[in-house]
């Protein structure tokens, strides 16, 4: 299984992403500059977080627009795995491969903090290894990760079951409390409609080891991984 | 355009005194024009030339074994770890531009520092603040303006930092009147290289072009060197051209392509364009190469159209850095700056003549010997005033208070309360290495290029530097060092930065040059070297010179991952100790400050060489596997940090805790701040081998306690305080969000 890890101008958590999946899983993952036009012969898509582009206009609005990112909505119709976490959501977002979009943070601040977040769907390639309800103990780092969307939208993401994670408290509660950004509905992740195509605010590849506190994140990448073995056998 | 003709007016306008021109006519063989009269102007302010500290600065202890490029030879000091790896480290302040424009000045600060460690060949990895504000209370006069540049600073480091994606995992953060107007912004960055790629900012190979990449010079920061090496007064905000505009995005790509660049093997020499722009970077280089160096003002990538040579030689416009190139190698330079969307151009070429030639086209604008430009910059011993002694204060005249109330008094001044409502807006995750993150005494961070562990902290302290020059110079080394020692780390080297009021005043003088007396003797006790800093002088507004802020930014190494040690109580059940037990007044305290609203006293003194021992018993306790917490007892004394430990973990930890009868009144007992102690917590059944350990290195210890419970209670002799410690946490967690009207986002996990 071969993942390929985007890098735009201004990703700064490529690093980040390619050496968890090396060095903490094991797995085959490779750098892919934006300017490139083809993702052919890579399982998973991983776009990182950063300040793509410097966010200078509008956090993604820039990188859409990226030669890559032609391949990457084709890939996605074809049904392979794409993970967009923290700036990779927001391109996402921008790029319409998901709803919505993310605006500034509710307190107006850049937050870096754990956060709680409880797994809502386990069916996805992305959160297949969990149990729905489970609470993830996992870090954010934005200014701009509070989702909104139309009221109509929203309805159809939670009764697609397509809201992954919702922020939440310690004891998987939904309260104000728990709600860093100001999200509405709490939503911290979704899906697009097949599934193949997932956006986070929060960093699963920053919640790998034991020593920088949380290894909840690992569910995310050991979920693409069984996934490709449960596609091989 | 016509340049101006020279006049004393213009000469006196650029800060150059009658001796120092007659020096440069000396230098030129005749009267320089307008365009080298801005040359010398920027080169020999004291921004880059030192040259009012530069006697001083020599009395640091600057070699070690572990040095592989000494303070001053270089943009920053490079000091081996082991295993073929080194790190490139450096403090340096934007107080100036910050005092003007915070968040752009604070910005710019941090992309000036990160420039500095990605110049000598090193991969940045992680950064450290050390802040100074004016009040910040509701009521306080300046209040408002000094919110306002709190936030903007924050702010501007964030941005910068977040966006290039470095993490700010500590620092420190004082209010204090003195800084009112003159906020202090101290930014230290760390990188990690191979020794055999350290590259050198110097002009080698004659012939060799010379390439400009980064952003198009434009008329932003303007002789900000020169505006850095002046007081603040009312008009200072007319400087505001003085102070540059900060692209994060553009540094983010500069960076990546020099590093990609110094790894092709192509660079012959590599120079950032910080202080004093095109100037400082062509004449150093040329200087340290011992060239001459040819550059054509036509070939400058511009962003603004009609600059005349003056102001394009003095921009400083940021994300500009100076390439020296092996010549035959131009193809693949250029591929590499295209690669990252860079503007770049070959502006000249290396020579052989010692001279640094500016020209615009085919019209020679100045002229100059390079090296005569660096080295022969005058030096000035300044006059020191006599230092008097203060008085100890007389415990009789301090009111008793009421000390239920006076904890909590103290953990919700913004001196002592909890920073996160700050290092929250700093991305401190990123890069995957911050294993101790802001809020410790140290910062622990995992270096995976390297696969090592490396401790900083960041320490100052300008009340007792008032108080006592030499003792504060002595202090936030020893307090630096301390903390490394707590999270179990060997302390390596130093790197300073000495923020003073105006050298020309005998009594400022005199406070620079004690505390670098200070801190030397300190240094030499750790056996860190210092392997750089920056000088910032004239640190003074319209209500006078800051309190003297000498700040020291210290680095170490922890050998094996277990040893990492935190502040924070880990449970309950385990014992608490004291080590270094030493009584003292109040002299210099946050609680005589805070409370009784004085700065007074004589500070208590460091005993370096009980510092060292208590250093080394901590580590070596810490390596035996004993100790469970370590702390620093500083700012607020014994109580404030018992109350850290309680309320610093993930968990709020309650305490009981027996004071020893120092025979001094219970203000005393509670809140002295006398150097050189150490709180830890040990497992019960770990008591005997711990006591033995410190017995025989022959450091006083004392249990204390116990942790557990939700309250922090303190006996001393018949009386008891009792603190409930959610109380505490509310107050010390969130007063300043509170102060900041917007309060921080409340924590879910407590």
């Amino acid at each position: 299984m071969k993942f390929a890890v985007l890098r735009f101008p201004g990703s700064n958590c490529d690093q980040d992403c390619l050496r968890t999946l090396q060095d903490t899983f094991g797995a085959h993952a490779e750098p892919v500059w934006h300017k490139e036009t083809s993702v052919a012969g890579y399982d998973v898509i991983i776009l990182p977080g950063g300040f793509s582009f410097g966010d200078y206009l509008r956090c993604g609005a820039i990188a859409r627009y990226s030669p890559v990112m032609a391949a990457v909505r084709e890939a996605a119709g074809r049904g392979t795995p794409v993970l967009g976490i923290c700036n990779g959501f927001q391109i996402l977002c921008e790029s319409g491969l998901l709803p919505g979009a993310l605006v500034r943070n509710r307190g107006l601040h850049f937050i870096c903090r754990q956060v709680h977040l409880r797994l809502e769907n386990t069916t996805s390639p992305f959160t297949r290894a969990g149990r729905a309800g489970q609470v993830l103990r996992v870090p954010i780092a934005h200014g701009e990760g509070c989702y909104l969307a139309d009221e109509e939208t929203l309805d159809r993401l939670e009764n697609e079951g397509r809201v992954a994670f919702r922020y939440c408290l310690p004891d998987g509660s939904v309260a104000p409390e728990g709600n860093p950004n100001g999200s509405l509905r709490h939503i911290a992740g979704i899906l697009n409609g097949p599934g193949n195509v997932l956006g986070l605010m929060p960093h699963p590849e920053r919640a790998c080891e034991e020593r920088l506190g949380s290894t909840d994140g690992q569910l995310v990448f050991a979920s693409l991984l069984e996934s490709a073995l449960t596609a091989v056998s | 355009m016509k340049d101006p003709t020279i006049t004393p007016e213009i000469i006196a306008k650029h800060g150059i005194t009658p001796d120092e021109y007659a020096r440069i006519q000396g230098i030129l063989g005749r009267d320089p024009n307008f365009t080298e009269l801005g040359i010398f102007s920027v080169m020999w302010s004291e921004h880059c030339s030192y040259k009012n500290s530069r006697p001083e600065l020599k009395k640091f202890p600057t070699s070690g074994p572990r040095i592989l490029v000494k303070a001053g030879e270089e943009n920053a000091g490079v000091l081996d770890v082991g295993d073929g790896w080194a790190v490139a480290f450096k403090i340096e302040s934007h107080n100036h531009p910050s005092a003007v424009e915070p968040f752009q000045g604070a910005a710019t600060g941090v992309g000036g520092i990160i420039r500095d460690i990605f110049t000598m060949g090193a991969r940045p990895i992680f950064l450290l603040d050390s802040l100074r504000f004016g009040p910040i209370e509701q009521g306080a006069p300046g209040a408002a303006a000094n919110r306002h540049l709190l936030a903007g600073v924050v702010s501007g480091i964030a941005h910068y930092g977040n966006c290039i994606g470095l993490p700010t995992v500590g620092g420190e953060t004082w209010f204090d009147e003195t800084y009112a107007g003159n906020p202090l912004v101290n930014v230290f960055c760390l990188g990690v290289l191979r020794h055999d790629q350290i590259a050198r900012g110097a002009a080698r190979g004659c012939g060799n072009p010379v390439f400009y990449v980064g952003a198009e010079t434009g008329r932003d920061g303007l002789a900000g060197a020169a505006f850095a090496s002046r007081e603040l007064t009312e008009e200072s905000r007319e400087d505001r051209p003085a102070v540059q505009v900060g692209d994060p995005f553009r540094e983010k790509l500069l960076l990546e392509a020099c590093l990609e660049l110094l790894a092709s093997g192509c660079v012959a020499g590599i120079q950032d364009m910080g202080a004093a722009g095109l100037t400082c970077s062509t004449c150093e280089t040329a200087s340290r190469g011992g060239t001459g160096i040819d550059v054509d003002l036509d070939l400058v990538p511009k962003r603004e159209t009609g600059m005349t040579p003056y102001e394009i030689l003095l921009s400083e416009s940021q994300e500009r850095m100076l390439v020296i190139v092996h010549r035959g190698q131009e193809d693949r330079v250029r591929e590499i700056f295209e690669k990252w969307d860079l503007p770049h151009a070959c502006i000249g070429h290396v020579t052989d003549d010692g001279i640094m030639r500016i020209r615009a086209g085919d019209r020679v604008v100045a002229e100059i010997p390079a090296a005569d430009l660096t080295d022969q910059a005058p030096v000035y011993q300044r006059e020191a005033a006599e230092w008097t002694p203060p008085q100890e204060v007389d415990i009789s005249t301090v009111p008793a208070v009421d000390l239920t109330a006076a904890l909590p008094r103290l953990l919700a001044h913004p001196t002592l309360a909890g920073k996160r409502w700050i290092w929250e807006q700093y991305d401190h995750m990123v890069r995957n290495g911050a294993v101790v993150g802001p809020g410790s005494d140290a910062a622990v961070f995992y270096a995976r290029e390297c696969d090592k562990f490396l401790a900083a902290s960041v320490d100052g302290n300008g009340l007792v530097s008032r108080l006592d020059p030499r003792e504060g110079g002595r202090r936030c080394v020893a307090e630096a060092a301390r903390n490394l020692a707590c999270a179990g780390a060997v302390p390596l080297g130093a790197t300073d930065n000495l923020n003073f009021g105006n050298p020309h005043k005998p009594e400022i003088f005199r406070q620079l040059r004690d505390s670098v007396e200070g801190m030397a003797e300190a240094c030499r006790a750790f056996d860190t070297p210092v392997t750089g800093g920056n000088v910032s002088l004239y640190n003074e507004s319209p209500a006078g010179p800051i309190d003297p802020t000498p700040v020291v930014a210290m680095v170490g190494i922890i050998e094996e991952e277990t040893h990492i040690t935190r502040q924070s109580f880990r449970r309950a059940g385990d014992s608490v100790w004291l080590l270094g037990d030493r009584a003292a007044g109040l002299d210099a305290s946050q609680f005589l400050l805070i409370l009784h609203g004085r700065k007074e006293g004589r500070p208590p003194q460091t005993d370096l060489e009980a510092e060292v021992v208590l250093h080394q018993a901590v580590r070596d306790a810490i390596r035996d596997g004993l100790v469970r917490s370590a702390h620093d007892c500083a700012e607020g004394g014994i109580a404030v940090a018992l109350a850290e430990c309680c309320l610093s973990g993930d968990g709020l930890v309650g305490a009981e805790i027996f004071l020893p009868d120092d025979e001094r009144r219970d203000d005393e007992s509670l809140f002295h701040e006398a150097p050189g102690r150490v709180l830890v917590t040990i497992d019960p059944a770990d008591e005997e081998a711990f006591h033995d350990l410190v017995s025989l290195c022959r450091v006083p210890v004392r249990k204390l306690g116990t942790t557990g419970g939700t309250e922090l209670v303190i006996h001393l002799r018949t009386q008891t305080w009792r603190w409930p410690v959610a109380g505490l946490f509310e107050t010390w967690d969130g007063a300043l969000g509170a102060l900041m009207g917007t309060v921080a986002e409340p924590l879910a996990a407590h």
